[in-house]
């Protein structure tokens, strides 16, 4: 077991290092840090621009192998190297981390439990009102890209603002208003605001995919040999779907859940960036505008990384459910 | 071996009237349902549309009118103008045309793309196996979104086959996984190992008995496909990655829009609302096909 | 005495198709029913009728007592309050029958809570006591395992003891025994007959296997097309057939016993389908005593004889379809052919034992096939009998794979499999060909069956496929107009003669048959094994048959090979090795197959096995078979075990053509 677990690792470092190099390469090889200094009046002179570039690691007259082996190199020692403005990379992207978390998590949470919860009611009465109204939403909240239901969502909350409470309650812009002092408890509060819109946003398509992928998963376990043992023991249906059918298909949807929460980690860019929150992926669109290759490169690394931390997540979680797949 | 006594004279001829072929069959359910038709019946009329509609409006995409910018819908201008006095319904069907082909033409290479890698893998194994599936897990673990959007620059000026194909490599590994296990499952089946111990090559047991019978799945999974791939160009488009002006599409069309939503409406929810409405089609649409594949799977109806 | 079940006019439909029609039967506290029919003849789904387990679109009407009272639109409380107490139900497929992520212990602990009021730790007390009961060897530790820890025969015994948890007055078993191997048949059996004995319940004993009845029932059922068409006491049945269809299913039944091989007599056609009621007897189509009277109505069941019925209107002419003692064809002198087409010599394998489906790793090593060693001879036909574990699925796919073996020689027509030119590899697979045990798994569901016989002829381009493809229709009893279906719109049978055909194309000169009668009804069996033996002598096609049943082997095969955890327990001649099995294994399996003939079956001696089969990744040391020998646990002395502990027998010569790997082999006739 130890070893297994420890050749997968392996197998992990090295796919997140060649995804990260491939990233880096294509980023250092693409985007043009140079072009971020013509339109400055005035123009700096060509060896001022040089002599920056190259401190940063940008300079596109050093050969890119040479480049990408200095960032290389620095990333081994835990440096992400410089953005475009000179701040360090690897704290810029800790404190966004921690935003991008919070919003993911509560997003995700909501979104599954709310979507595992309904997936089951509609599976339970198949053909039911419940299950032929939550199928029917699930299906147009499926069709919605992010980008509209987020503008949907903020024309709705200002919609709200206006005609519905007359004052402020849904907040967009940020995660909360600079400059505020409230004390904790007005903080707090600020900072719910700003959370409401966004994580309904997150979480109504995940809700979606949840509540669908638990139904399929449920209804395959109705039919189930051993749910029909089950009653025939004595137990009443409702007793024998929760503890027999309910425990079995949760187990797919569990790892479904880990493989998500990897994904979202720059899944949850569109979000950010409409609600103008400062995460991993807000920086991830912004630094792509202003040819900022380490900050790229540094953020491909993280989400190639959350991938494959999550896959490893899921099969672990599939183990701990699923007695069959635990190795015994 | 004699077998004069059984010889039979004559080339085969079908003595009866061949049985419904299965694309008859599978129509007929497909078309039975409200799903399918619904589905269908929606799509055809977006495409018709996207592609008929120009035809009858008095603008094009690309003309601007200096007399109304920012005007409600009227007989003039059926969808209302952009703040540059461009016509909303001329803009919003070019968009729709643009994403319709965008959508299918990524589903159908990404599909491809996922039937071969996933059969190979699977009915080959050993070093094929281990190659393909390396490659599987690296495109999934590299955010698509992020290689997209540093490509973004090269798909401007009428270049937007090479987005569809950057498109379509960043959406066939689930389906590749799947259509894999299922090759190596299908691998173990009597009528795959008949064919093999009959001496059919591989690659020709691959072609006629492996991808034929897992057609299903990939027809399936290539609506899935069509739908995840408008939605993908919508959000890249949405952001400047994807369609370049001076093209658009529905994703640029909603970005513009979303700025001026509030106080004019009609330069958002035409588009989003063509776009969800035929992302909706597809979907139903792929639903239902899904069940008329495969009957059995809603339970004992 | 009243009868404890009362089941009155019994129907079931889905929809409109009617899937049980007119069922009625009385069960006396302690008495055995069996319920026999094919698959599709709705039987199954009366069992689950009267437990109200059907799912909510079926249509139950009709009448089910239990101690006088009703059952059917009983409520769901009322219902749930009898299943597991007073009725309960042990299910087929032992695989899915149990719950994958709970422990065994815990499921049954859950059926005695579910009616009693005890404690958990009560519950798990009495759990292992019925885990013991049921024959469960070290019953605490076994109570945690979970369910893909224990073997089919072990999961069968667990929902017995699940079933017999509340003292139930009925027990309903729904094929119980049909996944197993027949050694553990009978264990499961036997196991079934203690649990009755220590319940005093009665039994429904649903299944498709004439012989269980015989052995078991006291009374029996036989459905056809969701109807009873005959019914009465055991041997009224058996011996005093008042309704064809009876009859023609007791005579295209191979048989271990008799005198050589009796020939088989088909029942034509295949069941109807549900759905489709025609005017008439359901079964006429297929009945060799039809009439034109057949056609008008549907018989009801007429009064035969005491407590005996069946649905047919000339009951009184019916007379068992038994081709009586006389031989086939009088056996070919003893000596062997000289060619030589498969030659199979000491040949292993081994592959890894992976645990785990997701973080897998080698947990040791499985000894699939150990050294075995056999040859068939031109126009010979050699079965390879086994159970699951045998190893004799991995021979067959080495053999078929032409790959070099790990150890050992595989010679097929002449040709070392270790040194094969890519030529040769052609030629070989064009002169071996293979029969599978799914028809409709074997043939690509997407092509007609024009180009599924054409596909070999392609393949190594022999001509234009139309003429040959209607010869070979032709050649195994189907029309020419098949050629357009496709395998789906054929019944098993056909599709195994479209399979049989497939093999047939290219001329070979071996065919291997992988169980090849095996996935059919039985009533169709007769005719696929019959077609088999005709084109066997015609052709003069050498056979290797494969198969877990011995009694089809019997039927078809010249010579015999027992397999036994990968290695060869009992070889030679198929007279000589049914008459007296040398071997102890040989004589377990043959003890163990149930006889369809109720005087025989009750008065056999049985030899019954003990224990667990052991797995082919841990044999035992010495002989493979000591650990559930009945001599070796019971006859031999300890200095005499010795020998068996520690030395691996070979196989040596008893006499003409018959040879086992045993130290103490002694021939003894079982059947």
């Amino acid at each position: 077991m130890a070893g297994f677990l420890a050749r997968r690792l392996l197998g992990s470092v090295v796919l997140a290092a060649v995804a990260a190099s491939l990233a880096y390469l294509l980023a250092a090889g693409s985007l043009d840090p140079r072009a971020n200094y013509a339109g400055r009046t005035p123009p700096p002179p060509p060896a001022v621009v040089d002599a920056q570039l190259a401190a940063l690691n940008l300079n596109d007259r050093t050969p890119l192998f040479e480049r990408y082996l200095t960032w290389a190199g620095g990333v081994l020692r835990g440096d992400f190297g410089r953005s475009v403005t000179g701040s360090p990379v690897g704290a810029d992207l800790q404190r966004r981390a921690g935003v991008t978390l919070r919003l993911v998590l509560l997003g995700l949470v909501c979104g599954s439990v709310l979507g595992v919860a309904a997936g089951a009611a509609a599976a339970v009465r198949q053909y039911g009102w419940f299950d032929r109204l939550s199928a029917g939403l699930a299906y147009l909240l499926l069709a919605v890209p992010v980008v509209v239901l987020a503008n949907v969502a903020i024309l709705g909350g200002t919609w709200a603002n206006d005609q519905l409470f007359g004052r402020r309650v849904f907040l967009v812009g940020g995660e909360r208003t600079a400059g505020l002092d409230a004390g904790f408890w007005g903080g707090l509060l600020d900072r719910l605001q700003h959370l409401i819109l966004p994580t309904v946003t997150l979480s109504l398509g995940l809700i979606a995919v949840f509540s669908r992928y638990q139904r399929n998963m449920m209804l395959d376990v109705l039919g189930a040999d051993y749910l029909r043992t089950a009653r025939a023991k004595g137990l009443s249906r409702r007793r024998a779907l929760i503890r027999h059918g309910l425990r079995t298909a949760l187990i797919p949807v569990a790892t479904y859940f880990a493989f998500v929460f990897g994904a979202l980690l720059t899944g949850a860019a569109f979000t950010e960036k409409i609600f103008g929150w400062h995460g991993l992926g807000e920086r991830l669109i912004s630094a792509v505008f202003t040819n900022d290759v380490n900050t790229v490169a540094a953020i491909s690394c993280l989400a190639a990384l959350a991938v494959l931390c999550a896959s490893l997540a899921a099969d672990l979680l599939h183990a701990v459910l699923d007695p069959r797949v635990r190795a015994g | 071996m004699t077998l004069s006594e059984e010889e039979v004279a004559g080339d085969l001829e079908p003595a009866e009237p061949a049985p419904p072929s299965r694309g008859r069959v599978l129509a007929g359910r497909f078309l039975a349902s409200r799903q399918g038709r619904a589905g269908v019946g929606v799509l055809a009329l977006m495409f018709v549309l996207a592609f008929a509609g120009p035809l009858f409006a008095p603008w094009s995409h690309t003309d601007k009118d200096f007399a109304a910018f920012l005007e409600p819908p009227s007989g003039r201008h059926w969808f209302g103008t952009l703040q540059t006095g461009a016509d909303v319904y001329a803009l919003t069907l070019r968009g729709l045309q643009r994403s319709l082909i965008v959508g299918l033409l990524a589903a159908l290479v990404s599909t491809a793309l996922a039937a071969l890698a996933g059969a190979f893998a699977g009915y080959f194994g050993g070093w094929t196996d281990r190659v393909l599936t390396w490659i599987t897990d690296l495109l999934l673990a590299l955010p698509a979104f992020l290689i997209l959007a540093i490509m973004s620059p090269l798909f401007g000026s009428g270049q937007w086959p090479l987005f569809v194909l950057m498109l379509a490599l960043f959406l066939w590994m689930v389906t590749a996984k799947i259509t894999r296990g299922m090759t190596i499952s299908l691998r173990q089946r009597e009528f795959v190992r008949a064919a093999r111990y009959l001496g059919v090559p591989p690659v020709k047991i691959i072609f006629s008995h492996v991808l034929p019978n897992l057609s299903s799945l990939l027809i399936v999974d290539a609506t899935v496909n069509v739908s995840a791939a408008i939605l993908a160009e919508t959000s890249l488009s949405y952001f400047g990655f994807g369609i370049q002006p001076p093209d658009v599409s529905l994703g640029t069309l909603i970005a513009d829009g979303s700025r001026t939503a509030i106080y004019a409406p009609w330069t958002f929810w035409f588009a989003a609302g063509l776009l969800v409405v035929t992302v909706l089609a597809v979907n139903v649409a792929g639903d239902a096909l899904r069940d008329a594949f495969d009957p059995g799977a809603k339970g004992g109806r | 005495m009243s009868p404890v079940l009362e089941v009155d006019g019994l129907e079931v439909a889905f929809g409109d198709v009617p899937v049980v029609r007119g069922l009625s039967y009385e069960l006396r506290a302690g008495e055995v029913l069996g319920i026999v029919g094919e698959s599709g003849a709705g039987k199954s789904v009366a069992a689950a009728a009267v437990l109200g387990l059907l799912p909510p679109e079926a249509k139950v009407s009709g009448s089910v007592r239990l101690h006088g009272r009703e059952l059917i639109g009983a409520p769901e409380r009322e219902l749930a309050r009898i299943r597991g107490r007073t009725v309960s139900m042990v299910f087929q497929d032992p695989q899915s029958a149990l719950t994958p992520v709970y422990r065994v212990g815990d499921q049954i602990a859950e059926a005695v809570r579910a009616h009693q009021r005890v404690t958990k730790e009560q519950a798990a007390v009495k759990a292992v006591d019925l885990l013991d009961l049921v024959g469960i060897p070290d019953p605490a530790r076994r109570a945690l395992a979970f369910p893909h820890e224990f073997s089919g025969g072990m999961r069968q015994r667990a929902l017995i003891a699940m079933a017999i948890a509340n003292d139930p007055d009925v027990i309903i078993c729904d094929e119980p025994t049909t996944a197993l191997d027949v050694t553990v048949q009978a264990q499961v059996l036997e196991v079934l007959r203690k649990a009755q004995c220590r319940t005093g319940a009665a039994i429904v004993l649903i299944t498709h296997d004439l012989g269980v009845v015989a052995g078991f029932a006291d009374r029996v059922l036989v459905m056809y097309a969701g109807r009873p068409v005959e019914t009465g006491d055991v041997d009224d049945v058996y011996y005093r057939t008042r309704m064809p269809y009876t009859s023609g299913l007791l005579g295209s039944v191979p048989r271990v016993d008799g005198g050589g091989r009796r020939p088989l007599v088909p029942i034509e056609g295949g069941p109807p389908e549900p759905g489709r009621p025609a005017p008439g007897c359901p079964f006429a189509p297929r009945c060799p005593m039809r009439e034109e009277a057949c056609d008008d109505r549907e018989p009801p069941l007429f009064e035969v004889g005491a407590g005996h019925r069946a649905a047919c209107i000339r009951w009184a002419d019916v007379r068992r379809a038994d081709g009586g003692e006389q031989a086939r064809a009088p056996r070919e002198p003893v000596t062997r052919g000289p060619r030589t087409v498969l030659e199979v010599q000491g040949l292993v394998k081994r592959y890894p034992l992976m645990r785990g489906a997701m973080f897998r790793r080698r947990a040791g090593t499985v000894h699939a096939v150990a050294g075995i060693s056999f040859d068939i001879r031109e126009g010979e036909t050699l079965g390879l009998v086994g159970e699951s574990g045998s190893g004799k699925t991995t021979a067959l796919t080495q053999i078929l794979e032409l790959a070099e073996p790990e150890e050992g020689r595989i010679v097929v027509l002449g040709c070392d499999t270790a040194r094969l030119t890519a030529g040769q590899r052609a030629a070989v697979r064009r002169d071996m060909q293979v029969v599978f045990q799914d028809p409709a798994a074997s043939l690509d569901p997407r092509m007609t069956v024009y180009d599924i016989l054409a596909e070999p002829l392609r393949a190594h381009r022999a001509g234009a496929p139309g003429r040959r493809v209607a010869e070979l229709l032709a050649l195994v009893g189907l029309d020419t107009a098949h050629a357009a279906r496709y395998p789906r719109e054929l019944s098993g049978g056909q599709c195994q003669r479209v399979a049989i055909a497939r093999a047939l194309a290219l001329e070979p000169r071996l065919l291997v048959l992988d169980e090849p009668v095996s996935a059919l009804d039985m009533s169709i069996r007769a005719g696929v094994l019959n077609l088999l033996g005709a084109l066997k002598d015609r052709l003069g096609l050498s056979y290797l048959f494969v198969a877990h049943d011995l009694a089809v082997v019997r039927y078809l095969a010249d010579r015999v090979a027992v397999m036994q955890l990968g290695r060869i327990a009992e070889i030679g001649r198929a007279e000589a090795v049914y008459a007296t099995p040398a071997h102890p294994y040989t004589q377990a399996l043959l003890s163990a197959i149930p006889l369809p003939d109720p005087v025989r079956e009750r008065s056999r001696e049985r030899i019954l096995l003990d224990g667990e089969p052991p797995s082919p990744a841990d044999p035992p040391s010495g002989c493979r078979f000591r650990t559930r020998c009945p001599t070796f646990r019971g006859v031999l002395t300890a200095e005499e075990r010795s020998l068996c502990v520690d030395a691996e027998p070979e196989v040596r010569p008893l006499g003409e053509d018959q040879a086992a790997a045993c130290h103490y082999a002694e021939k003894l006739a079982v059947v």
